[in-house]
């Protein structure tokens, strides 16, 4: 299917795709910030135990056009803090903005009440005044920090955390370098909520056309070129709907750096380097390559994996990598992080001295959704062939379509509603799909099936119960719930004290969905139900199942969300209530 | 007019709005807004937006037309605000020559979401231009079909115990993701011959547009387009006696714009 898929994206976003401004935008602003220097090194460094951290509104200069951003002691992404693992914790937060603030750790296993979620774990902070965290230490690392106040993340509140081991790093590296990507847009982040609530394909620029079809047609002939589209018009879905936001209005960035600006880590040749890849994205999946480097992924969400070399690896928004790579040439080489509607890309050098560059590749085609990222399990289903109505009958998008028999009767609860637009009754299990746009792409692509977290789950007991969520929503009118229930209408999930549980998650929507748990970890579990991995955050692709095993040894009030900023607040999000 | 003039003429029409209001007002009380769990204690600032309302006003059509019965401006236009569940609608189309509304409606509905891709419209409609200004309690759906046919379904009842219906298609052809072409079908039915309208029962016309469009940005776009129009039966005939077309074939050129 994928060869006859359209070719990289049409007008608009080619046009509009921002490289940015080459000296680098935050830093150069009315010299408040860190020099030239940071365009090579990336964001200052705070290490020990006590933290003063100012957060403030700053004038910046990303794209071209003035905008203002949410700052972390005035750097955008926010300092890196450096902790150890074992050291009591204290960081007061002294908020400078007119609204309340808020600091998440995202990935920290702490008490709840320092959690930073207002409205579950506090009250928030309050303008003008100094929240103190305080807290111990017992995990080691790549984690990161954002805010959980309106769109203050968004527009800049976010920063890398690293946590050194007590003992010695499992894997050693000669050099170590964080890299945060993020998305940033000039533009209001409630603007664009609000854009999306009234026509929720605003930022999609490559729209199905005329053109596609002509195109297809003369591929594949034009009843299979009708064929494909069938069932993506009788579902009213879109098969594009890769991003709902993308860089129509977004200029991605690494370390804070436009890709015109080329973050730059240096190395030596034969060094090991450790690159500590850190997605704080508000909506947007990036892939991630070095070409002309493998690259071992050691560490996933902050937890040692068994080393997997790989060629490329997707990161959702809130999920982090630890990557090795061992450069021997006296050249540059470029980290390309192109986005999963190849709309755009964030991109730095890797380089043995500054001011060095490398052939930036052209971003891969764009890739329409495919039939398993819709009906997902299609093993059941007689053929595989594209596009024809086999299968339809699982489908239950389709029943309220005039003239469409539904034959077999699925449970009731899976019926679709005003803010459920689609159902997939047979979601596919497999962990091992790098997923669209990355399928069959002959490179090595890192899948969930490949990591294995070191030392195996936390709680060898099998899980007592199941808790089953489906995530839904409703693209036409972009509303995001679990279950079909939005936040402000539904209660609390219960875990109890000490119970291992296991959560079941069914993704009922086309997109992918990035799920955090806060507090406790999710130990991610194969189709077989085997121990795989230790996450923070589980992003599950469209039409597919996962499941985790949690052990609810944290008491108190948690979040529980997607991290698809603008899914969470249409309302995919729970609390979660431990007692 | 005066604002006493108004209210007298347009009470019918004012007394619907007022009865429909107040299902707008209660839908959106009853979904509480913040935290609910009775056991916890309530904390402060947290910054959802699931239930929040926004509006938006879609300037769909405002064009002027050249055509056989003359030349002059025409409208199409939808207003709402509310949140995911319910909101306010206000709808209007219409045309003008010389300076004068020709004819014309303005809706107020609650619309309220039904399923996945319906929404139910309930309110009231009041009729604009030359002869008596009817007013209608209405009640339909809209919404969009398979294929992104996006179809507006509305039965309306006169306080002269008049039944009427209007249907309306409406469908996005992109030829690029700027230029993009919008056809669109109108038509209308009465139950009983409206003389003073100049109105016939049964169907009464019928109305089939194609706009070719350019978006300058996604909310702002030109076009320009053919207009099909054509009036049926008793609708004909008086169109007939007061030597207007029955058949007319409109060029047109407007803006799009909505915010």
């Amino acid at each position: 299917m994928n060869r006859y898929d359209p070719p990289p994206a049409v007008d608009v976003a080619r046009r509009r795709f921002v490289q940015g401004l080459a000296l680098g935008g935050a830093a150069t602003t009315l010299g408040l910030l860190r020099p030239a220097r940071a365009a090579a090194t990336g964001p200052a460094m705070l290490t020990g135990t006590d933290f003063a951290l100012n957060v403030g509104q700053m004038p910046v200069n990303i794209t071209g056009t003035p905008s203002v951003a949410t700052t972390v002691n005035g750097t955008l992404p926010g300092p890196i803090l450096r902790w150890k693992e074992g050291s009591q914790i204290r960081l007061h937060v002294t908020n400078r903005l007119r609204v309340p603030t808020s600091i998440h750790w995202h990935g920290i296993i702490l008490p709840f009440d320092m959690d930073g979620v207002p409205g579950i774990s506090f009250d928030g902070i309050a303008p003008g005044e100094t929240f103190v965290y305080q807290f111990n230490v017992r995990q080691s690392g790549t984690y990161w920090y954002h805010a959980h106040s309106g769109y203050q993340e968004q527009t800049g509140l976010l920063g890398a955390l690293i946590i050194d081991p007590a003992g010695s790093e499992r894997f050693t590296a000669d050099r170590d370098h964080v890299v945060v990507l993020n998305d940033w847009s000039d533009d209001d982040p409630a603007s664009i909520y609000a854009r999306l609530k009234k026509n929720s394909g605003y930022y999609n620029t490559a729209q199905p056309t005329v053109a596609d079809l002509i195109r297809d047609a003369q591929h594949m002939g034009l009843r299979e070129a009708f064929a494909k589209r069938r069932m993506w018009n009788m579902m009213r879905m879109n098969p594009s709907d890769l991003s709902d936001v993308t860089a129509y209005t977004y200029t991605f960035l690494m370390n804070g750096q436009t890709p015109a600006g080329n973050w730059t880590g240096l190395f030596r040749p034969g060094e090991k380097v450790r690159l500590r890849i850190i997605n704080g994205s508000g909506m947007t999946l990036f892939d991630v390559r070095i070409p002309g480097l493998k690259m071992t992924v050691v560490s996933a969400d902050g937890q040692d994996v068994e080393p997997v070399p790989v060629d490329e690896f997707r990161i959702a928004p809130a999920e982090t990598y630890d990557v090795i790579v061992e450069p021997q040439e006296d050249r540059a080489y470029t980290l390309f992080a192109q986005t999963i509607d190849r709309s755009g890309y964030a991109r730095g050098t890797l380089a043995p001295h500054p001011g060095m560059e490398a052939e930036v590749p052209a971003m891969d085609p764009r890739v329409w959704l495919s039939m398993q990222d819709m009906m997902g399990d299609m093993s059941s289903h007689d053929g595989h062939e594209h596009g024809n109505m086999q299968g339809m009958d699982h489908m239950q998008g389709m029943q309220d379509m005039p003239g469409m028999a539904m034959d077999d009767h699925p449970p009731a609860k899976l019926k679709t509603g005003p803010g459920v637009d689609m159902r997939v009754p047979t979601p596919r299990t497999n962990l091992d799909d790098p997923g669209v746009g990355l399928r069959d792409n002959g490179r090595r692509v890192l899948t969930y099936a490949d990591l294995h977290t070191i030392g195996g789950p936390i709680d060898k007991r099998e899980p007592e119960r199941d808790i089953t969520l489906r995530l839904t929503g409703n693209m036409e009118r972009y509303t995001w719930s679990f279950d079909g229930v939005k936040f402000s209408d539904a209660k609390p999930v219960r875990f109890h004290h000490g119970e291992r549980l296991r959560i079941v998650l069914v993704n009922d929507t086309m997109m992918h969905h990035p799920i955090h748990l806060h507090g406790m970890w999710s130990e991610v579990e194969n189709a077989d139900g085997d121990f795989q991995v230790r996450k923070h955050t589980v992003t599950v692709q469209p039409a597919q199942q996962i499941s985790y095993a949690v052990t609810a040894d944290n008491p108190g009030r948690w979040a529980y969300h997607c991290h698809m900023l603008f899914h969470m607040e249409a309302g995919m999000f729970r609390e979660v209530a431990v007692a | 007019m005066s604002g006493c003039a108004y209210m007298k003429r347009h009470r019918a029409w004012l007394a619907c709005l007022a009865l429909a209001m107040p299902c707008i007002g209660t839908a959106q009380d009853a979904l509480p807004m913040t935290h609910h769990d009775e056991s916890s204690p309530a904390m402060q600032n947290m910054d959802m937006n699931d239930n929040a309302s926004y509006g938006m006003l879609l300037v769909d059509q405002l064009e002027f037309a050249h055509g056989y019965g003359g030349n002059g401006p025409m409208w199409e236009a939808e207003a709402w605000y509310g949140n995911d569940s319910d909101k306010l609608w206000l709808r209007s189309e219409g045309e003008g020559s010389r300076e004068q509304i020709e004819q014309g409606d303005l809706e107020a509905l609650w619309s309220h979401a039904l399923s996945a891709f319906w929404n139910t419209e309930l309110g009231v409609r009041h009729d604009l231009g030359v002869g008596p200004q009817r007013n209608w309690a209405a009640f339909g759906v809209e919404g969009l079909a398979p294929y992104w046919l996006e179809l507006e379904a509305t039965g309306y009842l006169s306080n002269e115990g008049r039944v009427a219906a209007r249907m309306r298609a409406e469908y996005t052809l992109r030829f690029t993701q700027r230029l993009m072409l919008q056809p669109e079908f109108e038509i209308n039915l009465y139950s009983k011959s409206d003389p003073a309208q100049r109105i016939g029962s049964v169907v009464s016309d019928t109305q089939l547009g194609l706009r070719l469009r350019y978006e300058i940005t996604r909310q702002f776009a030109p076009y320009v387009g053919v207009v099909w129009s054509r009036r049926f039966g008793t609708t004909a005939a008086f169109a007939r006696m007061d030597r207007e077309p029955v058949f007319d074939r409109q060029f047109v050129a407007g803006i799009r714009f909505w915010f």
